[in-house]
């Protein structure tokens, strides 16, 4: 198919240039991806009152495309909202495998970022990247909605930024 | 305390003064010209007997008593000394409040009286006795009904003697039962099913059981089924390291009754093991196991004694006081 630029009158030009923007497709899917971000509907401790907040039509986080699935297999994010157990660990790891590709980590709170008060506990993994990548940390105790509603929109820039350079942002 | 609750212990003792007993103690707190008062009634209704005076001079005397109670290990001679005093004052108590100094030798006359009296009861009643040598079970349980025959006997013997011996501390509203459950777990169960047995005044006057582990599953059908205690609900079941020895609490309630119990059983801390009671309280069986995931206390009956809170390959029993984690992490 031909499509010769000088047979295209300036009306058509004008017409273009205010209707067609031109970017990479990685550019497109970081776009459309860090504004359709599926968390997994999985809370673990106080974290998940707050991330329940911030799903709660006050602060809604509907709006920003972040709907909560039920299934690992629809999510693309996991919101670890609260302490995880030495126990809870491999199912946790299970999930995240469970989760398709691209997927993010938010860890939200002390006790997913590093052990929060339990941090001498017997039982509790210590920050749960020990088990699974995390790409935003927030920290809190917890977090309050608006703290989550930032971290998930640092996720959304660190998505579009590593679409559009082709850097990573860390190396998880 | 509540001005009712004061009086109920007192009022166990005089059994058939009980009344006007409680009038008399009334009067007494509400004004203080009311030891004349009282002085009265009691010439005035003498068949109010030994029991009544006692209690009046117990009213009359109360923040001495308060004093004196607070050292709280009244043992069962000094109860049976007091309760023989409280007698022996009877005939002569209008005279008493006019002559203090009299009083006063008379009672430590008496004091001493009472206590050759109570050694003297003491030997002679050897089932009474073994059961005061229990510890403070026995204390508890002889207390009341070792010192009321005491005071009849000693009523007429000491009748001239007068005493002024503070009280021992009232006992709880909730003793009765406290003895009767001891009563009923050494009539139908064993004779030394108990341990021990108390009053838990700090929670709420909690008749305290221990029993000993070999009896418990007997004892425990017992709370269950016996028509008096009926202690058809299991509240909880928890277990402590004391590091000399491990103790497996049982908190029992009686739904129809509203009794309260808690049950102890102790056992030692090598290789610990009390009988389950989940064939009794099926509620009983997640307790058990996390007490056995968590103090690794065995409960030989458990239809299922396997982790429940810990993952299954985990190594040890956190809350046990000699526990190190496997991985020092952080």
């Amino acid at each position: 198919m031909e499509f010769d630029l000088a047979s295209v009158s300036p009306e058509d030009i004008r017409e273009l240039e205010r209707n067609v923007f031109i970017g990479s497709l990685e550019t497109l899917k970081g776009w459309v991806r860090s504004n359709s971000l599926w968390p997994l509907t999985f809370g673990l401790a106080c974290c998940a009152i707050e991330m329940m907040a911030a799903g709660a039509p006050h602060y809604d986080l509907d709006r920003f495309g972040v709907m909560f699935r039920t299934s690992p297999r629809q999510a693309d994010v996991m919101i670890v909202s609260g302490t995880v157990t030495k126990k809870m660990g491999p199912l946790l790891r299970r999930l995240y495998d469970q989760m398709p590709e691209p997927k993010w980590v938010i860890a939200m709170g002390s006790c997913a970022t590093a052990g929060g008060p339990y941090v001498k506990s017997y039982s509790v993994i210590k920050g749960v990247d020990q088990i699974v990548p995390v790409d935003v940390y927030i920290p809190g105790c917890p977090p309050n909605p608006a703290a989550l509603i930032y971290g998930i929109n640092k996720l959304q820039e660190k998505i579009r930024y590593e679409a559009r350079t082709g850097k990573r942002v860390t190396s998880g | 305390m509540s001005e009712g609750e004061r009086k109920r212990p007192d009022e166990r003792e005089d059994d058939v003064s009980a009344a006007s007993a409680g009038e008399q103690r009334t009067g007494a707190l509400e004004d203080g010209v009311s030891a004349v008062n009282i002085g009265e009634r009691r010439s005035g209704a003498p068949e109010d007997g030994g029991s009544a005076v006692s209690a009046g001079e117990k009213r009359t005397e109360a923040p001495e008593a308060g004093a004196a109670a607070t050292g709280a290990g009244t043992s069962r001679p000094e109860a049976a000394e007091t309760a023989a005093d409280g007698a022996r004052t009877e005939p002569a108590a209008p005279a008493r409040r006019k002559e203090t100094e009299e009083e006063k030798a008379a009672r430590r006359k008496a004091a001493l009286e009472a206590r050759e009296a109570a050694k003297a009861a003491k030997a002679a009643a050897a089932a009474q006795d073994a059961a005061a040598q229990a510890g403070s079970p026995g204390a508890a349980q002889a207390g009341p009904q070792a010192a009321s025959p005491g005071a009849a006997s000693a009523g007429p013997a000491g009748a001239a003697a007068e005493t002024n011996e503070p009280p021992p501390k009232p006992p709880s509203p909730n003793q009765p039962r406290l003895d009767r459950a001891v009563q009923l777990l050494r009539e139908l169960v064993a004779d030394d099913a108990v341990e021990s047995a108390s009053i838990n005044e700090a929670n709420d006057h909690l008749p305290t059981l221990v029993v000993r582990k070999e009896r418990w599953l007997q004892a425990a059908k017992l709370f269950r089924s016996h028509e008096e205690l009926n202690a058809n609900y299991l509240r909880n079941v928890t277990g402590v390291d004391y590091e000399t020895h491990m103790e497996v609490v049982y908190h029992l309630l009686s739904l129809d009754s509203g009794h309260n119990y808690a049950i102890k059983v102790r056992t030692d801390r090598d290789r610990p093991s009390v009988p389950s009671v989940t064939p009794v309280w099926e509620t009983a069986n997640w307790n058990e196991r996390e007490i056995y995931d968590l103090l690794g206390i065995d409960f030989p009956g458990h239809p299922d004694l396997r982790r429940i809170m810990m993952p299954d390959d985990w190594e040890g029993h956190p809350l046990r006081k000699d526990y190190v984690p496997l991985d020092p992490e952080v």
